[in-house]
């Protein structure tokens, strides 16, 4: 084990780590914001919106997230627009956590029996309060499980940046390796454990909501 | 419809028609659900409709407070078109309507589900909401429970506190969907008393169903339904002793044997 080689990269590793969390939580947000209001564009049945928005998250789910950082980064370039790594990663992020928000909280929407919207509308609730303060609630404690399971997958995914040079915890751990070679094992058993250490909590917790949403459906 | 624009103009009689019901049809896919309903309820008036299940019976209630969208026709409430679909909101805070599954939100208190939509769209404040939400709960006899939760409170319960929410939006005219199918036999009983307390202090009410008994003692008139259209109506002392429709007499007489 090389533990010296870590010691000495603990600067940039912690940069590296830092720059994975930031990224994780700008598409977590972005995403579940982007896939939130799509969801509920869906959900209402909106003409020609809807539709559209059904063929982007078609694409966002059914093509590799590997395939759009390419396309984004080495497409935009083609058609005249720059993009820095950053800007191709956060844009790829979104889109891909979008398409997956939306549908897992289109389905918590649907779940909510259709009465409670009859109810919430014959007392005279606009459609936004209805949305805000009856459906989404109730859609929440469904969707919340599966969302969190998702945004695991998604701090893990975000490693895949490193394809286009994005200065994050995997391309900076292969940097290391690069100077290091006989480091490698013990370079990646620590990045290993610092994405562990960020994704096994989270597990945890989306297997705490989903108890909690069992014993809601039998309140 | 120059009837319709008279009655309008009268709309500040003591005993006007507060819903009218004109010509309406309404279809399912290619079944018809309502075929030429028409039907006036004044102030004050208690207005049973029975009839067999799949008669339009609900449809037409739901599609008085615009819930379901009528394919012809025309629909006042308080002078407000219903069928034109532009002041929707406006015409479901004049009328209460209570679910055969309740429809309580189950995220909330009772306190709150009663709260809700007069903080909401009647922009009460929250303790003018809470007190006159307090007296309602009183009134269904569950002030106790204010603080429970939907599902910690047995049908009956939740069906008195769904009547006590649509109270609170001080509605001109209450619409009872089944309100008492999907109880227990035992639990039938308090929330039918609920509802004699309000017709006797005057309250409009419009009411689907199945409970013979109820209908002869409360009702002012009463509707009987078949096949989307309405077959026949009268005071409950005629249509339940002498029905002039063959089909208002085989439906009673298998109603009323079991």
């Amino acid at each position: 084990m090389d533990w010296p080689v870590v010691w000495e990269s603990r600067g940039i590793l912690l940069h590296g780590f830092a720059v994975t969390l930031e990224l994780s939580a700008i598409a977590i947000v972005g995403g579940g914001i982007v896939g939130l209001v799509v969801a509920v564009i869906r959900f209402a049945r909106v003409p020609v919106v809807g539709p559209i928005l059904r063929v982007y998250i078609n694409i966002g789910r059914g093509t590799p997230l590997l395939m759009q950082l390419f396309f984004i980064f080495f497409g935009f370039p083609y058609f005249g627009i720059n993009i820095d790594a950053f800007a191709a990663a956060v844009i790829a992020l979104v889109a891909y956590t979008g398409a997956y928000v939306a549908e897992i909280v289109r389905s918590g929407l649907e779940s909510v029996h259709r009465g409670q919207r009859d109810a919430a509308l014959s007392l005279g609730l606009s459609f936004p309060q209805m949305m805000r303060r009856v459906v989404i609630p109730q859609a929440g404690i469904v969707a919340l499980p599966p969302l969190v399971g998702l945004f695991i997958g998604v701090i893990k995914d975000t490693s895949l940046t490193t394809i286009i040079g994005y200065n994050e915890l995997m391309n900076v751990s292969q940097s290391i390796v690069a100077r290091a070679p006989n480091a490698i094992f013990t370079v990646y058993v620590v990045l290993a454990a610092l994405y562990f250490i960020v994704c096994y909590p989270l597990s945890l917790l989306a297997s705490r909501l989903e108890r909690r949403a069992l014993v809601g459906q039998q309140r | 419809m120059t009837e319709l624009e008279g009655d309008r103009a009268g709309s500040n009689g003591a005993n006007r028609d507060i819903v009218v019901v004109s010509h309406v049809y309404k279809k399912f896919g290619a079944t018809a659900v309502l075929r030429d309903v028409s039907m006036r309820v004044c102030t004050g008036e208690v207005v049973v409709i029975i009839g067999p299940s799949g008669s339009g019976k609900s449809t037409l209630l739901r599609s008085v407070n615009g819930l379901e969208r009528i394919d012809a026709g025309e629909i006042w409430v308080d002078g407000i078109p219903v069928h034109r679909r532009k002041n929707l909101r406006q015409v479901r805070t004049r009328l209460g309507m209570i679910f055969q599954q309740f429809n309580l939100f189950p995220h909330l208190t009772a306190l709150d589900n009663l709260t809700l939509a007069p903080n909401l769209v009647l922009k009460h404040s929250r303790t003018e909401a809470n007190e006159e939400a307090m007296a309602l709960l009183d009134r269904v006899g569950l002030k106790d429970k204010a603080r429970a939760y939907p599902g910690q409170l047995s049908g009956g319960q939740q069906q008195r506190v769904a009547i006590a929410r649509a109270l609170a939006m001080k509605p001109a005219v209450m619409l009872f969907d089944e309100v008492t199918s999907a109880l227990d036999p035992e639990l039938v009983g308090e929330v039918l008393n609920v509802m004699r307390g309000l017709a006797r202090d005057g309250m409009t009410m419009v009411v689907v169903t199945h409970e013979m008994a109820f209908a002869r003692d409360v009702a002012d008139r009463v509707v009987f339904m078949d096949a989307g259209v309405f077959v026949e109506e009268g005071p409950p002392g005629t249509i339940f002793t002498s029905p002039a429709d063959p089909r208002t007499k085989q439906f009673l007489r298998r109603v009323l044997e079991k």
